[in-house]
């Protein structure tokens, strides 16, 4: 890295440099050396940058026209739909914009599963990553809550009680969270405080996942170590930053289509009726986004397994550089990985569609049995696999397979290629 | 580039078949010509009018539309009334205020900027008018049930009698539609219940049409603008998205390599 060497032109931002050196960074950031080979599932951290500036500039604006009362909340929502100039547009980038968010972490994720970059040296940023989903999630259920419709205050409910299963001082935390005994006012302005102050959080855990990334480089496709700077990368600006904006423009065309042609789609129609606590609604779903985890908390017969089973559902992704105990990273040389990580996929996609249908039945079962592998596959099949996997061999540089003709060096090409090596 | 668009279309459309399934299978609803639909869709000023004139005369007396005021009648993208048609349906109805200099309180006819007048003084008068079941504002209703505008139409055409063995407590009506299929509702609408003033037929399917249209109006006001940004938006978005490709290919070619 040049940071060392870089010397600002003009004599003014030499002596401010000197002082404070921003100019060094922002050299740093625009000569960052990154993996030319990345494909166009790695654009998607930009793309979560910008899903996190949109909601915090558009939550400003809606917090400035939102009121945080139960008998007031509802309507001040109405008045930022209908009188509020474009608050129809500002809240309807908001609302999807949270799902579009989620949309994007889950790519962003599950690219770095099937590209191993969570392992060694990057654990710390996987870890940093967990925390921020985590903290996604809060923040999104928490402004579900806000419109004070008949799913926030369900929805509410539903997790909030989840806190009464912890043994002794259940009744009592859950108490101290609604401020009151059952989900009300308190509770709505403590989540719109909360609610308020998580993004500036995530912000900041967002700044420590770049800085830790921009300490050992980027992961790539091809998943080995490559030299930095040298003829396998390219400097930050221009090349990533005008294929980032190339793909952030694809994603905000689907954006603007969910915005402008179907706002509601990703919600629930019973958010539209004013929170009663005196009538339940029929059926109690989260947004989509946590549909996969209500799967996992609804399969568990016992209350506190359940939660537990669902938060470990989370945590236990914290300990994957661990559990994962295969050296190579990318899936492209791991035959076997590569069919479980689809297996994957498509068990957590499974979840989510029980997750939105009843506990009962055939649904219950088939949550079970995806509950059961989810948590087979970190804890079982992972370990296992790295000591038994076959692995292809690995090409030794970036360069090689590209210059063998193909970006996304399939299992065939770079065997060929290594061994033309 | 093609390889991701494949992947990141295949995800796309699981997730989205997973959200739509999830919808409930209930009876096939019934639906309309809606002019409101669609990327260009707009609404239909003279069925707004007349949506409004069936909404006053029949749904007023019972439903509440308590976040739209009179001035919205004549705004854009509603059903336009002049300003001098919206003051004049205004200063029909009397409103509450005060209290005046001397504490006490005053009806007066109701100006543009008031709210539509309520038709009931609060929840308990309208659940104690109404059998015990309490009619719901009606300013977001199309938002607020699964099928939208689709499902209002059914439920206000879906009355039928009941089928052999169903037993009706008094009061309540069987509809094909209606969750549960229990509505304490009677028949809302009836041939020739209104006399459209431009000389349409006022057939049930007609004043369905026309007081759903107009509900979807007051659930979403700015539909129109909507549609008509997004249009733009997504235009300009692809002609940026064309530019910043090329760019891409540019700034690319410096170097030896695909993207």
């Amino acid at each position: 890295m040049s940071e060392h060497n870089y010397q600002p032109k003009s004599k003014f931002g030499k002596w401010f440099n000197d002082r404070l050196p921003l100019l060094t960074l922002a050299n740093h950031l625009t000569d960052y050396p990154t993996p030319k080979n990345l494909n166009y599932w790695w654009t998607f951290g930009g793309i979560l940058t910008f899903c996190l500036i949109t909601q915090i500039i558009t939550g400003l604006v809606l917090a400035m026209h939102y009121i945080a009362h139960a008998d007031l909340a509802f309507s001040s929502v109405e008045h930022i739909m209908r009188d509020v100039n474009y608050g129809w547009l500002i809240r309807y980038i908001h609302a999807n914009g949270a799902s579009m968010f989620f949309l994007a972490v889950y790519i962003h994720i599950f690219r770095s599963l099937f590209y191993g970059s969570y392992k060694a040296p990057r654990e710390i940023i996987w870890i940093l990553g967990i925390m921020i989903y985590l903290l996604m999630m809060a923040a999104a259920f928490m402004g579900y809550v806000l419109p004070w419709g008949q799913m926030s205050f369900w929805g509410a409910t539903v997790i909030t009680n989840l806190f009464s299963a912890i043994p002794l001082v259940g009744e009592s935390i859950t108490t101290w969270l609604w401020g009151g005994y059952s989900v009300d006012n308190p509770t709505l302005t403590r989540f719109f405080t909360l609610h308020y102050l998580i993004p500036f959080l995530i912000l900041g855990l967002v700044v420590l996942h770049i800085w830790a990334l921009h300490v050992p480089g980027n992961n790539n496709p091809i998943g080995i170590d490559i030299k930095k700077p040298s003829k396998d990368t390219v400097s930050f600006h221009p090349y990533i930053v005008v294929k980032d904006l190339f793909a952030l423009l694809l994603f905000l065309i689907l954006f603007a289509f969910f915005v402008f042609y179907s706002p509601n789609v990703l919600g629930h129609a019973d958010n539209y009726i004013e929170a009663n606590p005196l009538v339940t609604p029929a059926h109690i779903v989260p947004e989509w986004y946590l549909l996969p985890f209500y799967a996992i908390l609804r399969s568990i017969p016992d209350k506190l397994m359940g939660v537990i089973a669902m938060l470990s559902a989370i945590l236990i992704l914290a300990a994957l550089p661990w559990l994962d105990t295969s050296k190579i990273r990318s899936a492209v040389f791991r035959p076997l990985y590569k069919q479980f990580y689809w297996i994957l996929v498509l068990d957590v996609l499974i979840l989510g569609y029980v997750g939105a249908m009843p506990a009962e039945g055939l649904y219950l079962l088939i949550a079970r049995i995806g509950t059961a592998y989810y948590f087979a596959h970190f804890l079982i099949i992972l370990p296992i696999l790295g000591k038994v996997e076959k692995t292809l061999p690995l090409p030794m540089s970036i360069s090689e397979p590209i210059l063998g003709g193909s970006l996304n060096a399939e299992p065939a090409r770079s065997k060929e290629n290594s061994q033309k090596l | 580039m093609l390889k991701f668009v494949k992947y990141f279309s295949l995800i796309f459309f699981l997730i989205s078949g997973n959200i739509v399934s999830s919808a409930e299978n209930t009876e096939k609803l019934l639906t309309t010509d809606w002019t409101f639909k669609g990327p260009f869709g707009k609404f239909d000023r003279a069925s707004l009018q007349r949506g409004y004139q069936v909404y006053q005369e029949v749904c007023a007396s019972c439903h509440s539309l308590k976040y739209m005021s009179y001035r919205n009648l004549s705004e854009e993208g509603g059903p336009e009334f002049s300003v001098q048609e919206a003051k004049a349906i205004a200063a029909n109805f009397e409103i509450l205020d005060g209290p005046n200099p001397e504490g006490e309180m005053f009806t007066r006819p109701a100006r543009l900027s008031d709210k539509f007048a309520m038709p009931y003084a609060n929840e308990e008068e309208a659940k104690s008018a109404n059998g015990g079941a309490y009619p719901p504002d009606m300013s977001v209703l199309v938002k607020a049930r699964k099928g939208g505008a689709d499902y209002v139409y059914s439920v206000l055409l879906g009355y039928e009698d009941p089928p052999v063995g169903m037993k009706l407590d008094d009061g309540v009506h069987y509809n094909k539609y209606m969750y549960g299929n229990k509505i304490k509702m009677p028949a809302p609408l009836s041939e020739g219940l209104v006399e459209y003033a431009d000389g349409t037929s006022a057939t049930e399917q007609q004043m369905a049409k026309d007081v759903v249209s107009f509900l979807m109006w007051t659930a979403e006001p700015h539909l129109e603008q909507r549609h008509k940004i997004g249009f733009r938006a997504i235009v300009y978005l692809i002609i940026l998205s064309i530019l910043v490709y090329f760019s891409m290919k540019k700034i690319w070619s410096r170097i030896e390599t695909e993207i």
